[in-house]
C-alpha cells in the first residue's frame, strides 16, 4: 500500500535561525509591526510504499533521522499521512 | 618511509570545486597528491585524505547532507577511525560534521550573504593535522569564501567542544584578538575550525589550499600543509 507522508524540519529551538530573522526584520518595512518568533524550516512529501501504515512511517521516522533532518541542529515533524493507493 | 613523500588522497564529489586546488597545493608543499573519487570504495593507500571545497550535489537538503553517504565515506570514516589524517576544508569541513567525524553543524552565516575575502584565524591547538608544530595563539591569513559556514552546536555540545579542547582556529583579527567583529559569519565562539577528540580529523571553513603560492597573495595556507604532510609521515 501506498502512504503519503509530510515532513516538517526545523533548527532547534534554541538555535538562531538566521533566515527567519531576515523575514521577521523584512515585515514592519510592509507595514506588519506586530510579528515575532519567525522560523523557516522545510518542508518535504513523499510516498511510500509499506505493508501497513505503522510500517510506512517507522520508515519515514529513520529517514528522517538518517537524512531528512540532521539531529545535531534540527527536529522534524511528520505532519500526515494517508493512504493514496493499494 | 619516513623522510619521503606522504601520498595526499583528495576526494572529488560531484560538484566539489577546490579539488584541483587542494592537489596543487599538496605537490607544491612536497606531497604527492593522489585523486580519488567519490565513488569508489578504495583509497588507494594514501597516507592522509582531504576532503576538499565546492558544493557537492548542489548542496541539496543541507550542504554536506548527500555527499555524506557516498560510497568511499565507509572508507573515510574507517581510515579516520584508525588514526589516520582527515582533513575537511569548507564543503569537505560540512561533509565530516554530517557525517558525525566531527561535532557541530554549519549553517547559513549570520549575515545571510555570502563572504568571500581574506580573515585571519588564530591557531587553538597544536593536536591536530593541520596544526603539529604550530603554536596556540598563531595568526594566519586564509581566504574564505562561502555562504554557510555558521558554525553551531546545542549548549551542551559548544561547552564539550572548548571544555575538551576541540577547537582547532578562531576567526581573529591580525593581532590575534578574537571579537564579533572579526567573526566572520557569526560562528559561534567564533569557531573557524574544529578537530575530533583523538586528533586525527580536522575541520575548517577557511581555505589553506588557496594560500600556498606566494605569487598570488597571502601564504597562510603553507604551515597547514607542511604540518599535513610531517603529520602524515610521521604516522606511516
Amino acid at each position: 500500500m501506498r502512504h503519503r507522508f509530510e515532513v516538517l524540519v526545523q533548527l532547534k529551538p534554541g538555535l538562531l535561525d538566521p533566515q527567519g530573522k531576515a523575514v521577521e526584520g523584512s515585515l514592519p518595512a510592509m507595514g506588519w509591526t506586530n510579528v515575532a518568533n519567525v522560523r523557516v524550516g522545510k518542508y518535504i512529501e513523499l510516498t511510500v510504499d509499506a505493508v501497513s501504515e505503522g510500517d510506512a512511517r517507522a520508515q519515514v521516522e529513520e529517514m528522517a533521522r538518517r537524512l531528512l533532518s540532521n539531529p545535531v541542529i534540527e527536529d522534524f515533524h511528520i505532519l500526515n499521512a494517508e493512504q493514496v493507493g493499494r | 618511509m619516513k623522510g619521503g613523500r606522504p601520498r595526499v588522497g583528495v576526494i572529488t564529489f560531484p560538484g566539489s570545486l577546490d579539488d584541483r586546488d587542494a592537489i596543487r597545493a599538496v605537490n607544491l608543499m612536497g606531497g604527492e597528491a593522489v585523486p580519488l573519487w567519490h565513488g569508489h570504495r578504495d583509497l588507494a593507500g594514501v597516507n592522509a585524505v582531504i576532503l576538499p571545497g565546492g558544493f557537492s550535489y548542489g548542496d541539496y537538503l543541507r550542504t554536506g547532507a548527500i555527499a555524506r553517504f557516498a560510497p568511499v565515506m565507509n572508507e573515510v570514516r574507517a581510515f579516520g577511525e584508525a588514526g589516520a589524517p582527515v582533513v575537511g576544508i569548507c564543503n569537505g569541513f560540512q561533509i565530516l560534521c554530517e557525517a558525525g567525524l566531527l561535532p557541530g553543524a554549519l549553517i547559513r552565516n549570520r549575515q545571510l550573504r555570502f563572504v568571500c575575502r581574506f580573515v585571519d584565524v588564530r591557531v587553538e591547538t597544536s593536536l591536530s593535522p593541520l596544526t603539529e608544530g604550530l603554536v596556540p595563539g598563531e595568526t594566519l591569513q586564509v581566504p574564505v569564501k562561502h555562504g554557510e559556514g555558521q558554525f553551531v552546536a546545542s549548549r551542551e555540545d559548544v561547552a564539550r567542544i572548548e571544555g575538551e579542547g576541540l577547537v582547532a582556529f578562531r576567526y581573529c583579527g591580525p593581532d590575534g584578538s578574537v571579537d564579533d567583529e572579526h567573526n566572520v559569519n557569526g560562528s559561534t565562539g567564533s569557531i573557524a575550525g574544529v578537530r575530533n577528540r583523538e586528533g586525527n580529523v580536522v575541520g575548517l571553513m577557511p581555505h589553506p589550499e588557496h594560500a600556498v603560492d606566494p605569487d598570488v597573495g597571502p601564504t597562510g595556507g603553507q604551515p597547514m600543509f607542511a604540518s599535513l604532510l610531517s603529520f602524515a609521515l610521521a604516522r606511516v
